[in-house]
């Protein structure tokens, strides 16, 4: 078990060093410059940006942890009202198969659409760019965490409900000690869903509002064609998206249950 | 405030509102004609609906009233047409004229569009067609907007990918795949002229696609644009990153052709007229400012860092005095290639409206003349130009000459003989 351990972190290193030669070696040979950026020209800009995380000279130049912190801030915000709302309206569905039945067309139709096509709608609606790019995310939240919730809710056990319908429970206590810890591992898988979809969308919600944000950051970069600092944005999405999804990981292992 | 001022200021409301009834009923007889038959209280209404009398007399008081609100957010698209508005930031014209304002950038000019007419910015960078189309409700929801100053005259090209280097004409263009920054810009207008001018139909025979002005050089370079019509830094950034060359300057189409202006909400200037008019001379001063040549180098320093542009200060050098590489292998001396000259003619405007009407987005009929007078507010510009020791020109109409191929006179008072007498257009 240990050894399997060791081997997999091996061969993982091993793929990152080769990635990082092969990738040194193609762009190594180009005029300075020119071309697309190599690791060590990645890297110097990383260091540089790393080292004022949170500068501030005006709203269009800020440093990369204040960006960072503005796109989290706008992610928490709409994923923690799609959440309360997918889990109300899952719960729901799940316990009335018949409604469930009647709204999945309509969620059926909604659920494809990318988030980002709203953008116009709300702009036009709300006349506010940020509460758009909240509800954007709102959006590219909403979906997954209601699905599992209501296939989760759907699928507790007749049993337990028959328990608790025969020791009288109110509905609220029916609700926090039968129905949502017998769902919760499904609900937090589409929990985890979610915050990957909506960490997804946020960037591209970012790029079209312009403002302060990762996204938008990026867009700014490619502006002036920094292409060294676009591909360090990318790390830093990418690590910030591995984050969010651990933490929710380890959310699921605690709720986790067998019979 | 004194009585005598004060009775001046008076004196000069009324002398406004008098040459405004001029304008509008025909002199004193058209205007007691009028108020006989509707009452006088409905006169001076009717009069307040189709002028903005409060900002007129805003405008022409010596003294300008307190302001009414110094924060501001002005917005902008990182391109060297904003220079006036950008650099007047961080080189304190805003301030001279008692305004605090920060100049927010925008991704793409639908979103400049939504900021303003949501009211996110207080005033803002437009392409000079935007505010006549809003104010149309063409291609937008119908919100008035004024434009009391344009930005910069020339300062485009037709930037064609290395590929095309044998391109000599507009017909050989034919299939070719272009980017303007938005359909209501001055670089739509002029790519669809030259095209058109070459026998090409700009609907059926070439694409045309609306591309924010950062993301074309990446499209050429990708392949996914033959060229573009578009606002520098992008032509001369296109020859910096050797994926394309100048082909044409716009000054070479129609010489000292508008492009970007300043514009704002028509609420906004109205209902703080002080505060419109600081921003305004602001922008004017700001704008006579860069028209100097000898300015040129300082300004390309202060807008070049990525609060503002984000490009490479010697690409925005070589945009700015006109020596620049064309990425054929020359190097070019045009001190004209880009200026910067405020005054809003009425005829500008309605050129541009011909052309709306000539592509098919104005479908309705207008009269290019009130819509011109509407938003494109000459008189104050003027009135900021003279304030600020300035010259400004005493007709607010001009002619327009196109000197691309066959020369070409735009007559403002014959707009609609000048429309039927091109072959290609859809109206």
């Amino acid at each position: 078990m240990r050894r399997d351990r060791v081997r997999v972190l091996l061969i993982s290193l091993l793929l990152g060093v080769l990635f990082v030669a092969g990738w040194q070696a193609t762009t190594a040979r180009q005029p300075k410059g020119k071309g697309l950026p190599g690791p060590v020209a990645v890297a110097a800009t990383a260091w540089e940006m790393l080292r004022h995380p949170f500068y501030d000279n005006g709203p269009n130049d800020k440093g990369i942890g204040l960006q960072l912190g503005a796109s989290l801030g706008r992610l928490a915000a709409g994923y923690v009202a799609a959440s309360v709302v997918a889990v109300m309206l899952g719960v729901t569905f799940g316990l009335s198969p018949t409604l469930y039945r009647a709204v999945n067309p309509y969620i059926q139709v909604l659920k494809p659409v990318s988030p980002l096509a709203w953008m116009p709608l709300f702009l036009y609606a709300l006349k506010d760019s940020g509460q758009s790019a909240i509800l954007v995310i709102f959006m590219s939240s909403l979906w997954p965490t209601l699905a599992n919730t209501a296939f989760g809710v759907a699928s507790i056990k007749r049993d337990y409900l028959h328990v608790a319908a025969i020791l009288q429970l109110s509905w609220w206590r029916r609700l926090v000690t039968v129905i949502l810890p017998a769902a919760a591992p499904a609900i937090v898988a589409g929990l985890r869903i979610s915050i990957g979809s909506a960490w997804v969308a946020i960037v591209a919600a970012e790029m079209l509002i312009g403002g302060t944000g990762i996204g938008y950051f990026v867009w700014n970069e490619w502006n002036n064609l920094a292409l060294t600092s676009v591909i360090f944005a990318i790390l830093a999405i990418g690590l910030i998206g591995v984050l969010l999804d651990a933490g929710l990981g380890r959310l699921s292992r605690r709720l986790a249950w067998s019979e | 405030m004194s009585e005598a001022t004060g009775g001046r200021e008076t004196g000069m409301e009324r002398a406004v509102e008098r040459a405004v009834e001029h304008a509008v009923f025909g002199g004193a007889r058209g205007r007691r004609e009028f108020v006989r038959l509707v009452g006088a209280a409905t006169a001076s209404a009717a009069l307040a609906s189709v002028f903005p009398l409060a900002q007129a007399k805003a405008l022409a008081q010596d003294k300008p009233g307190p302001l009414e609100k110094k924060d501001l957010k002005i917005g902008f698209i990182p391109i060297t047409c904003a220079t006036p508005i950008i650099m007047a930031e961080p080189m304190g014209f805003y301030k001279k004229h008692g305004l605090n304002v920060r100049v927010v950038k925008a991704s793409s000019w639908a979103m400049i569009r939504d900021l303003s007419i949501n009211g996110e910015t207080d005033a803002t960078h437009m392409l000079s067609p935007m505010p006549l189309a809003i104010s149309l409700g063409v291609g937008s929801q119908s919100v008035p907007y004024v434009m009391p100053a344009v930005e910069n005259i020339n300062g485009q090209a037709i930037t064609l990918a290395n590929k095309h280097k044998g391109v000599k004409s507009a017909a050989e263009m034919k299939g070719f795949k272009f980017g303007v920054p938005f359909d209501f810009s001055m670089h739509n207008f002029l790519l669809r002229y030259v095209l058109a001018e070459g026998g090409v139909d700009p609907d059926r025979e070439v694409q045309i696609r609306a591309v924010p002005p950062p993301e074309m050089v990446a499209n050429l370079r990708a392949g996914n644009l033959d060229g573009y019509l578009g606002p520098d830094p992008f032509n001369q950034r296109a020859v910096y990153e050797e994926v394309g060359f100048i082909w044409m300057l716009s000054k070479d189409i129609w010489p000292g052709h508008p492009c970007c202006a300043f514009a704002a909400r028509r609420e906004f200037a109205e209902k703080m007229p002080n505060t419109f008019r600081a921003t305004l001379h602001a922008i004017v001063d700001a704008t006579q400012y860069a028209h100097d040549q000898s300015h040129r180098k300082e300004i390309a320093a202060a807008i070049a860092p990525k609060n503002f542009l984000n490009q490479p200060v010697e690409v925005l050098e070589q945009v700015l005095t006109g020596v620049f590489p064309d990425g054929l292998g020359n190097t070019r001396n045009v001190p004209d290639r880009v200026d910067f000259d405020p005054f809003p003619y009425h005829s500008m405007a309605m050129w541009i409206l011909t052309q709306m009407k000539r592509w098919g987005y104005l479908k309705s009929d207008v009269s290019y003349k009130k819509v011109a007078e509407d938003v494109f507010l000459a008189a104050a510009c003027r009135d900021a130009l003279k304030r600020l020791g300035h010259k400004a020109p005493d007709a607010n109409s001009v002619k327009h000459t196109f000197v691309l191929g066959k020369t070409r006179v735009f007559d403002p008072d014959r707009a609609d003989d000048y429309l039927k007498s091109f072959p290609i257009r859809k109206a």
